[in-house]
């Protein structure tokens, strides 16, 4: 069942297939929506409702994996308040108000690439490591405990960097980089503003195509409230200021395009 | 059955509107629900210039509501008129250009620019509580509201709509003034000035430290004060503020509101609008209300 939007976007009531804990506050979710299943693609997102009427805004979530011919769409999210918490507690069979797909998703270059993840921005690169058909070096950043990179290990090269050295490298994805010179001809990130604008840095030194995954605070998720704009650095078509929106325009950004 | 509303001379096909800032203007909801469907769309506010709005973030949820300070972001008058009004005029809905300003010139400046277009009404926000000039600070002095009232009324082409805000001690004192000051219809209510306080991080939960706050936690102060103005006053007034279903509509037309918009609703239901107007219907069946007329301020 669902109420559809004219250009492929539904809001749906999506069936929880499984739920577990990957870490103490970090949950992998599969679900069923065939809708959404059949056109989203690696870096867009969903958003999904809370039961309790009392939350009213939707949380955006990105896609970790999709199953077409299952019907089937992963998210996997970190426990930061009462919304999520609520979403931990679904067990399979359990209804969920989605609206999706949501958002551009990452391009696809058919070149060596570089994919970096960090803290809960790692979930959408399994995705983008999946469906790229080309050499690949994964870089995961964690502060400690470790989630989803054996998942990794069949698509490329996984590298590890911990902040406090439990495992991998000791620091952040750029010392892992630059330790091991890693190098490629496109960058593909989702993590913290930090991370993101060190990659941006040292892309545009290297002279490496770099595409970034924002993440804003949403109350709509489809590009009228405006909340979740980015800087950028060239007045924007749409807005003809220099702010994008992420849930519209993005959440994917070539690098050069916004200040960090 | 008849759900014709008439605000100021402009007929409106029903009551349901939408609430300024909301829907943007139009595009991002037309995939969702059919404009033709809405008794008007009121657009975001526009400036005679491009505004960047705020710092993020500029959102935070609170309980049955959520605090905002976009800041009026905004393309500019001349992006508007090129672009989002030809895209309305695609559909059989009025359009209702709401303006905002940091200065009386400005106000005037884009009214100006607008009275040849093909707008049905402007709507002046006087009440925005999250830019620092502007905004509110016309809409929490009485005198201050008459005396621009009055001057949009010299250049203004098509009926004036006077947003109200909230944040007052007495509504029914700005309703009067802008009444006074030849205001053709009156629109509240605007955002409640709040505040949240993340207590993880210590710090505000939105950049600009105060936000306005909407959504369902407001609906009973809302429905308060359109009662309040629709007594005080002879011009017909729209009614909003945590209007969600048609339930919630039909309680401000019985305190007295000719027309409602819905707001906060857009953004976790983009199927709102229309299921208010479905809404409306199915109640008018039910009670077997031959005209929505009479059910406007029916409760004294």
């Amino acid at each position: 069942m669902g109420k559809s939007g004219s250009s492929g976007r539904e809001m749906v009531t999506a069936r929880v297939v499984s739920q577990e804990a990957l870490t103490e506050d970090i949950y992998s979710m599969w679900l069923l929506s065939d809708k959404i299943a059949a056109s989203v693609r690696p870096g867009q997102f969903i958003s999904v409702y809370t039961g309790d009427k009392s939350r009213l805004l939707p949380r955006p979530i990105s896609i970790c994996e999709i199953d077409r011919a299952g019907g089937r769409l992963r998210i996997v999210y970190r426990v930061v308040g009462a919304g999520t918490n609520e979403f931990s507690a679904y067990r399979a069979g359990d209804a969920v108000t989605v609206l999706g797909p949501l958002g551009n998703g990452f391009v696809q270059k058919n070149k060596k690439a570089l994919l970096v993840g960090g803290g809960i921005g790692i979930p959408p690169m399994l995705e983008q490591a999946k469906q790229l058909d080309c050499e690949k070096q994964i870089i995961l950043g964690y502060r400690d405990v470790l989630y989803l990179n054996r998942e990794f290990e069949p698509y490329g090269t996984v590298h590890i960097a911990t902040e406090d050295g439990s495992a991998g490298t000791r620091g952040n994805v750029i010392d892992v980089i630059r330790k091991k010179g890693l190098t490629a001809d496109v960058i593909y990130a989702c993590g913290p503003t930090p991370m993101l604008r060190a990659l941006k840095e040292f892309a545009a030194g290297a002279g490496i195509e770099c595409w970034l995954s924002l993440e804003e605070r949403m109350a709509c998720g489809i590009g009228a409230c405006l909340a979740c704009v980015c800087q950028t650095r060239e007045i924007d078509e749409h807005s003809h200021v220099y702010n994008k929106r992420i849930c519209k325009d993005g959440p994917v950004f070539l690098a050069q395009e916004v200040e960090l | 059955m008849n759900t014709r509303v008439n605000l100021a001379g402009v007929i409106l096909k029903n009551p349901v509107m939408t609430a300024s800032g909301t829907f943007g203007s139009g595009e991002e909801y037309a995939e969702f629900v059919d404009l033709n469907r809405l008794g008007a769309v009121v657009t975001k506010g526009v400036a005679n210039i491009p505004w960047p709005g705020n710092r993020t973030p500029r959102i935070a949820e609170v309980y049955g509501g959520m605090l905002n300070a976009i800041g009026l972001q905004n393309p500019g008058v001349d992006v508007f008129t090129s672009r989002d009004i030809p895209f309305l005029k695609q559909y059989d809905t009025k359009i209702i250009v709401n303006v905002c300003g940091k200065t009386t010139e400005d106000y005037l400046a884009v009214v100006e620019r607008l009275a040849d277009e093909p707008v049905d009404m402007v709507e002046i926000n006087i009440s925005c509580p999250n830019v620092k000039e502007g905004g509110i600070a016309f809409g929490q002095d009485p005198k201050a509201v008459e005396a621009i009232t009055r001057e949009v009324k010299r250049y203004a082409r098509q009926p004036v709509i006077m947003k109200l805000s909230p944040n007052v001690t007495d509504i029914t004192v700005m309703a009067k003034a802008a009444e006074a000051g030849g205001a053709d219809v009156l629109s509240l209510i605007n955002t409640l000035t709040a505040m949240k306080i993340d207590i993880n991080r210590r710090t505000f939960a939105i950049a600009n430290r105060t936000g306005g706050l909407s959504g369902p936690a407001v609906k009973p102060v809302a429905v308060r004060m359109v009662y309040q103005a629709a007594n005080a006053v002879k011009i017909p007034i729209i009614g909003m503020g945590g209007i969600a279903d048609a339930d919630d509509a039909i309680e401000f037309i019985l305190a007295g509101a000719t027309a409602v918009s819905v707001g906060t609703a857009n953004f976790y239901n983009p199927f709102a609008t229309v299921e208010v107007v479905e809404g409306i219907e199915a109640y008018m069946n039910k009670h077997k209300i031959e005209d929505i007329n009479e059910l406007i301020g029916c409760v004294k």
